[in-house]
């Protein structure tokens, strides 16, 4: 005989690979695990508008781009503005160009971000260590005796901003602190001591989300780099650290928005938040991330729903093949109790099962007299498939009639399935009795409503639909059932006698 | 308790269908020899070849309009059986065992109509009772006279001798004695009763129907595990040959006492079911994991018989 291991080995790296694709799925693609999930989102719209004065007139405006949130979809509308969206190693930026220009001109810019949770700002690369800023000679000494005090009171880059920082924005400041103000912004002036150490920071500009706010503007902040990360500071009111409602705009550390050809420019943010299924989010983000290339996503909305169905079918299949190796219920036809709960997925349970019922009785009863006629089986057969489409014919004709939507949903049942089965149920009246039918039918109906509830259930659906990797652990289990030699769960009750209980 | 304890099964030596399928069917019995037992019209034609003895072969009938001649081919005979050749479990079989003015009568004296046997051998055909609904073969038979011996132990039917046969060794036996309640078939599962049989003596050990342990035969109230089949020896012995003419390592075979002719095989099953444990009273598997321990031997069918009635006998 020989050796399982290979087989162990497949089952298991089919497990994983089927669980570890789930898992990727679930959270780089943030496809949600539990359906129905909502996510918020919001639309940002950023107005620029500036004056003409008649000549050529380029504008550059720096675009979001931050690591907590996510760009689901921007357009930029500009009537008669030449566009390009740059995209550089420092930041990214629209750049509006036109011939000429003159009067009061507004250019759009739209962007719907989702939160990504990524709230950390991790750095790419160690930066540059930065020029040190020359101090005027008036400010020169003043500004020394602030950054050794400090300094000699930090430990870190970071608890030298963080100290720096509170001194900057303390209740009573210093005359030495007084004095640099009057000349530099309190941004500028943390910034420049911090380069002073060598230690790299950056002027970015952020805005505060708040839902159905209108004309905001972008606020200062500095970001400051230690071991491996950058820290955010408000050196206007000395808070620290990233507020959650904050969208980074430009993190270049250079201007937001250049105007040449024009004067009296600004930039306003009006902001609106929004919630959205969490699963179309995903997709509208793997859509722009180019991650669909091989994917059920990119097919035709019908082909979609058709495959939810066919992916539904290992569930079912699952079913089957656990309670007929584990528990030992026998049915009629291996895989027709799938077909019937496929069925009752478009009918519901009891409509289902009551139809089922109703064709199967008057099939057997046509049935009965077709097989006092002599006929072949395959014409027999026949017969019975055409006599089923009237029965269910009749059945929706009549439930229309008598106004009960429910019955209309009877012609999903698959016709050559219900003529077997007649059939067969018919042999088996005949050479084994009514009993057996009940029993068979009945086993085959019970397994059909157990794979249905399976079927049926909306987290199972959004499983097999948005996490492929889940029919690799579904094989994985099939082929492990496969070599289960163990008894049956009914065959503990069969072989009851030969337990030695005497 | 309502379920047996799956540790005191295994203790028992209790196969279970999940480890028939795959540890000895699908280990012992190559597919591509299922031919030979799946296809009774092939199983026969091998037996002969073998020198086993079968029930006699009145015709075929391979085309709907071969079936009219059915009335031809048994007006001389006393009765005659119609089975399909690819049938499984007992499907498909109609008996009839008098024949007289061209009126046919099954055992509980029912007549059956020329359109019934008509339209049954056209079902045959169609492949109604073949395994996947393949078109099949009828094969009609001679009647088998039964031995007398079992007289009072079988309702209307055929008392049959399973034996399973695993690589040539006869393991374990049962005979299936029909009732009323089965309607005349010899099987467990319609409420035949099977009587467990000593591999060495052939006497009767343990009787079961619908599972349950019976002492009297439900319609005529025969001790039933003070019978003895009779003729014990050729039986295993015919039943061991079936492993070299089949190929098969795990095998059902099917045998009846004919008056006349003695054991005759009825056909072999290369799924044979695990009824015959319950028949028993206990479990297939030592005696099979006895048979495996030993390896590959070259005992002729003689050796085997004589090693099964020392090792595989229930007082053993």
């Amino acid at each position: 005989m020989h050796s399982k291991k290979p087989f162990y080995i497949l089952v298991a790296l089919l497990f994983i690979s089927g669980i570890a694709a789930s898992v990727y799925r679930g959270i780089e693609h943030s496809v949600p695990f539990l359906p129905g999930k909502q996510v918020q989102s919001w639309a940002v719209d950023a107005k620029v508008s500036f004056q003409g004065t008649g000549e050529p007139a380029e504008v550059s405006f720096s675009l979001p781009e931050d690591p907590a949130y996510e760009i689901l979809v921007e357009n930029a509308t500009s009537p008669g503005y030449g566009l390009t969206i740059t995209n550089n190693a420092i930041d990214r930026r629209a750049i509006w160009s036109v011939r000429s220009a003159s009067g009061k001109q507004d250019l759009y810019y739209k962007v719907t971000l989702i939160p990504t949770g990524q709230n950390k700002l991790l750095a790419d690369g160690v930066p540059a260590v930065p020029t040190t800023y020359s101090w005027p000679a008036t400010e020169e000494a003043a500004a020394q005796q602030v950054i050794e005090e400090v300094w000699s009171r930090s430990a870190t880059s970071l608890s030298f901003a963080q100290q720096l920082n509170k001194v900057l924005n303390a209740n009573e400041r210093s005359q030495n602190i007084e004095l640099l103000l009057t000349s530099n912004t309190p941004t500028k002036l943390f910034i420049r001591m911090l380069h002073s150490k060598g230690l790299p920071a950056k002027e970015v500009s952020g805005l505060y989300l708040e839902d159905q706010r209108r004309r905001q503007q972008l606020s200062n902040f500095v970001e400051v780099y230690h071991d491996g990360q950058w820290y955010l500071f408000n050196a206007e009111d000395g808070s620290q650290g990233r507020p959650d409602n904050l969208l980074l705009w430009d993190r270049s550390g250079t201007s937001v928005l250049d105007v040449i050809g024009g004067v009296n420019s600004q930039v306003n943010f009006s902001m609106l938040q929004d919630t959205r299924s969490a699963l179309a989010t995903a997709i509208d983000v793997m859509k722009n991330d180019n991650a669909l290339d091989f994917s059920l996503y990119q097919l035709p909305l019908e082909e979609q729903s058709l495959f939810k169905g066919i992916l539904l079918i290992p569930i079912g299949v699952l079913m089957v093949v656990f309670l007929r190796v584990i528990i030992g219920i026998k049915t009629s036809g291996t895989f027709m109790p799938v077909l019937i709960a496929l069925a009752f997925i478009q009918t519901t349970l009891l409509t289902g099962l009551i139809g089922f019922l109703l064709i199967v009785a008057f099939g057997l009863m046509i049935r009965s007299y077709l097989s006092e006629l002599n006929l072949l089986l395959i014409s027999r057969i026949s017969a019975v498939i055409i006599v089923v489409i009237g029965i269910i014919g009749l059945f929706t004709l009549l439930s229309y009639k008598f106004g009960l939507s429910e019955g209309l949903t009877i012609t999903f049942f698959p016709m050559i399935i219900l003529a077997w089965t007649i059939e067969r149920m018919s042999i088996l009246w005949e050479e084994e009795g009514p009993k057996e039918v009940i029993v068979q039918g009945g086993g085959s109906l019970f397994v059909a409503t157990l794979a249905y509830l399976a079927m049926s259930a909306t987290w199972v659906q959004h499983w097999v639909f948005n996490f492929l990797g889940i029919h690799l652990v579904i094989l994985a289990l099939v082929l492990l059932m496969g070599q289960y030699t163990g008894y049956r769960l009914l065959e503990l009750k069969r072989f009851k006698p030969l337990a030695g209980e005497k | 308790m309502f379920l047996a304890s799956p540790s005191a099964l295994k203790r028992n030596g209790v196969l279970c269908m999940n480890k028939r399928n795959i540890d000895y069917i699908g280990r012992y019995n190559p597919r591509k020899y299922y031919k030979r037992v799946d296809d009774k019209l092939t199983t026969k034609q091998l037996a002969l070849a073998n020198n086993i003895a079968v029930p006699d072969l009145i015709g075929t009938v391979c085309e709907q309009h071969e079936i009219a001649d059915i009335p031809a081919m048994v007006h001389d005979k006393d009765g005659f059986v119609i089975k399909p050749s690819k049938g499984s479990g007992g499907k498909g079989i109609l008996v009839v065992t008098k024949v007289e003015h061209g009126r046919y009568y099954k055992p509980n004296g029912q007549e059956v109509t020329p359109s019934e046997v008509y339209r049954h051998v056209s079902n045959v055909l169609s492949g109604l009772f073949s395994l996947g609904g393949k078109p099949d073969v009828a094969i009609v038979e001679g009647l088998i006279q039964f031995d007398p011996v079992f007289d009072g132990y079988s309702y209307e039917g055929v008392p049959d001798i399973r034996l399973i046969i695993f690589k040539g060794f006869p393991i374990m036996g049962m005979l299936r004695l029909s009732t009323a309640a089965s309607d005349g078939k010899a099987n467990l599962h319609q409420g035949a009763v099977g009587v467990g049989i000593d591999i060495a003596t052939g006497k009767g050990l343990h009787a079961v129907q619908f599972d349950q342990p019976v002492d009297f035969h439900p319609d005529t109230q025969k001790k039933l595990i003070s019978i003895a089949v009779p003729q014990w020896d050729t039986l295993l012995h015919t039943a061991s040959m079936a492993y070299e003419m089949s190929e098969l390592g795990y095998l059902g075979t099917d045998m009846v006492l004919d008056k006349n002719k003695g054991p005759l095989l009825l056909e072999l099953n290369a799924r044979p079911g695990l009824a015959i444990q319950i028949a028993n009273g206990r479990g297939i598997l030592p005696n099979l994991r006895h048979v495996e321990k030993m390896g590959n031997h070259n005992m002729t069918v003689e050796e085997r018989v004589a090693y099964a009635k020392i090792h595989f006998s229930a007082n053993s």
